[in-house]
């Protein structure tokens, strides 16, 4: 049990490690690590629930106008929605290389594999960007720039809605993350991270992680519940 | 003045190091509570100065001294302030901040930086809220129901939005913080079972904070950006369903009601066994309930609901589920009564707010239930019997919870001894207020007078005259402590380390604590509240 280790952690062969990351007020290394990753994982769970008001609005609404999603689904950009989905599971990928590089003390190859995490991201925001652009010249902006031709065209704008709320509070996730990784892969270079010290790398992980699961959701609900075969 | 001798004071966090710097920058848990106390003050007098202005409008059944858009943005900007500025920050953020650590034998919070992180986000939260308020104000209701705060007001919607998402963050960091610290920072010995009850109550609190929070995030960044980009998820004209923004927010907003009284059920639990010198009467059952009233709480939202439209099957099971909860209230009333029977009961400053507090909680929670039946909520709701209900818990319960800690952790806080006079009378005052403020509130709702209308007829008009008479009262009982407080940081009485003689590890550290709380790591090997042991050698002879 980690906390039977904890209360432990008294004892004097722990206490004498004294790695200069560890913080003054915890007593060990490993109740700073247990501590910083719950922390990781209690932030995701608010992270959940924030995503989760808007997934919830989605599921209402998909009830309530089926016909009308499955009209807005279709005018999804299914090719560059599975390319997407296909680079950020490779940049999950690299993010959990990197965090093995890490506890295996690979300075380089921890720098490298966070940056091509970097460079995935990237790509990601710029294929999202090219569908925005798309989607509002093509006059797919409720309210601001809306004019749809077809059927049900309140209730499209309805989905619209949600595409764009979810996808843009999806992609600002994926700017933060680009920044968190940016500064970790700095602090990695100056070998700031070992085998000993590496929760900060794990912790950005988690998130990256997370950001792409919201994806991996987000991916079948817009692009697929509409999609037809050929 | 340089002849005068001063005696030489141990270091503390208090006079380790001085200047603006040294508390802008500080990552000292106790320092941040202080800073927390400081702006949340700030704030009460501004919900209060709002609050008194309602009041004063209210006097006379003609809407005299404001007109209608004013009277609703005063009542609006009220409701803002208090709950999210005030109420819920009160005791955890600067109660629970200072404690939680000394409580558990900690050094500090696991996160000390995000702990003052969290204070800029409530500062950043709090100036967009002061610039609301500057501007002219907002009158959407605290509630921000659509599609009035989306479609048809022209005030300042998106900045107060703003300003409780920031705030709102602050919150959620706060409870993170704590949840982390509660598993992980525990001193050795101190095991669940031996936790203070307070410490019980804050982790409770967390977890609504954290499972809730976000949820008010998200519908309020809904709400903005509908008023600045038109989409339209809260948009009847599309399709979009009002009610779906009132179960979103009363998903985050009911359960909030238990951010506000869970952790002053918490600083009651200290308080009623150190001044009757007991342990408090079934701890299992009291730190169960605390956890059950917090999951319990997620579970009743739609009660707020019950005219709006919710199909009248729901609405059956979520009144249900709302008697569900007085359940574990009313355990916890129980066992402070059980704890006080046959004690040795003395009636200090903290515990005359303590003993209001139960019979004021006892009355809201009461209230609670006739609103959590359908027929009588279908009379009574949008009256002032709603108003006057949750102003029972809020302030009945929440502020006089908050101001009992206070006093009692005084000692602890500033290393003096407020008087004890003035103590006593500030809380009968206020006990007297509050009781005359909100009492004829319960009348003029089963009356029928509705809320939030700035003229009523004149039938109501001497309950109305009373309420504002009480207003007035209260709010002297809450100017004197402020007062007596900030005198006694300089001309108090020196209070020792432990001047309730009261158990928990708090007490066992100098008053103020030093920076890192302990000398050393302290070992528990006692219960909470182990109030026999403590009493045993120098004043129970030794009979049986």
């Amino acid at each position: 049990m980690r906390l039977r280790r904890f209360l432990l952690s008294d004892s004097p062969t722990v206490v004498a490690t004294h790695n200069p990351d560890l913080q003054h007020h915890f007593s060990s290394m490993e109740q700073q690590q247990d501590a910083s990753m719950l922390g990781m994982w209690v932030f995701l769970i608010t992270e959940i629930m924030f995503f989760g008001g808007m997934f919830f609005g989605y599921m209402v609404y998909r009830f309530y106008y089926y016909a009308a999603w499955l009209e807005g689904s279709q005018h999804m950009d299914f090719w560059w929605g599975t390319i997407n989905t296909v680079v950020l599971l490779c940049s999950s990928l690299t993010m959990v290389l990197a965090v093995r590089s890490t506890q295996l003390n690979r300075r380089k190859s921890t720098v490298v594999f966070l940056l091509v995490t970097i460079l995935f991201g990237l790509a990601f925001l710029g294929i999202k960007a090219i569908e925005y652009h798309g989607h509002w010249t093509e006059h797919q902006f409720p309210g601001l720039n809306w004019s749809w031709p077809g059927p049900y065209s309140s209730q499209v704008a309805l989905f619209f809605s949600f595409y764009w709320a979810m996808t843009g509070f999806h992609a600002l996730h994926m700017v933060i993350g680009i920044g968190l990784v940016l500064f970790i892969a700095y602090h990695a270079w100056k070998g700031k991270y070992s085998a000993l010290y590496f929760n900060p790398v794990e912790n950005v992980g988690l998130y990256w992680h997370f950001v792409d699961i919201v994806w991996i959701y987000l991916y079948p609900l817009l692009y697929l519940i509409g999609h037809k075969k050929g | 003045m340089a002849t005068v001798a001063v005696p030489i004071e141990r270091e503390n966090y208090l006079n380790k190091e001085y200047g603006v710097a040294s508390w802008l920058f500080t990552t000292d848990h106790k320092r941040i509570a202080l800073l927390y106390l400081l702006s949340i003050t700030f704030f009460f007098f501004i919900g209060g100065f709002f609050a008194l202005l309602i009041r004063l409008e209210l006097l006379t059944p003609a809407g005299d001294l404001v007109q209608a858009d004013t009277y609703n943005k005063l009542f609006t900007m009220h409701g803002q302030v208090m709950v999210f500025f005030f109420l819920i920050p009160a005791v955890p953020a600067v109660l629970g901040n200072f404690l939680i650590p000394l409580m558990i034998g900690a050094k500090d919070l696991a996160f000390p930086r995000i702990n003052l992180l969290s204070w800029y986000l409530y500062i950043i939260g709090g100036l967009f809220m002061m610039y609301t308020i500057v501007n002219g104000g907002v009158d959407t209701g605290w509630t921000f129901y659509t599609p009035l705060s989306t479609q048809f007001l022209d005030t300042h919607v998106v900045a107060a939005a703003l300003a409780i998402f920031i705030a709102g963050f602050s919150s959620i960091l706060t409870g993170l913080n704590f949840i982390v610290t509660i598993h992980r920072m525990r001193a050795p010995g101190m095991t669940w079972s031996r936790l203070p009850l307070f410490v019980w109550a804050n982790y409770a609190t967390a977890i609504i904070q954290v499972l809730g929070t976000p949820v008010l995030a998200i519908t309020l960044m809904l709400v903005a950006l509908e008023r600045i980009f038109r989409l339209g998820i809260f948009n009847p004209q599309m399709g979009g369903d009002p009610l779906l923004f009132q179960h979103l927010f009363w998903f985050y907003s009911h359960p909030a009601v238990y951010i506000m009284i869970l952790p002053g059920m918490g600083v009651v639990s200290e308080i009623v066994t150190c001044f009757t010198r007991k342990r408090i009467f079934g701890y299992r059952f009291m730190a169960v309930a605390l956890i059950a009233i917090a999951v319990l709480g997620f579970l009743v939202w739609a009660h707020h609901m019950f005219i709006a439209g919710i199909s009248l099957y729901s609405a059956l099971a979520f009144s249900l589920l709302s008697y569900f909860v007085a359940v574990p209230s009313a355990i916890k009333v129980f066992n402070w009564t059980a704890t006080m029977y046959k004690g040795s009961v003395s009636f200090d400053t903290p515990m005359l707010y303590a003993l209001g507090f139960i019979g004021l909680f006892t009355m809201g929670g009461l209230t609670g239930l006739f609103l959590a039946a359908l027929g009588i909520d279908v009379h009574v709701t949008d009256t002032y019997f709603v108003i006057a209900h949750f102003h029972y818990i809020m302030v009945g319960g929440m502020v006089i919870a908050y101001l009992a800690g206070i006093h009692f952790w005084w000692p602890k806080i500033s290393g003096r001894m407020y008087p004890e006079f003035w103590g006593k009378l500030a809380a009968m005052i206020i006990f007297v207020g509050f009781n005359l403020t909100f009492f004829p509130q319960f009348v003029l709702g089963y009356m029928g007078m509705p809320r939030r209308y700035w003229q009523y007829s004149p039938e109501f008009q001497v309950l109305n005259v009373l309420s504002t008479a009480g207003a007035t009262i209260l709010a002297v009982g809450y100017v004197l402590p402020m007062v007596y407080l900030l005198w006694s940081m300089r001309y108090g009485k020196l209070a020792d380390a432990n001047p309730w003689d009261a158990a928990g590890l708090e007490w066992t550290t100098s008053s103020p604590p030093t920076t890192f709380n302990f000398d050393e790591t302290p070992v528990v090997t006692w219960e909470a509240y182990n109030y026999d042991e403590l009493d045993a050698p120098k004043e129970v002879p030794l009979e049986r």
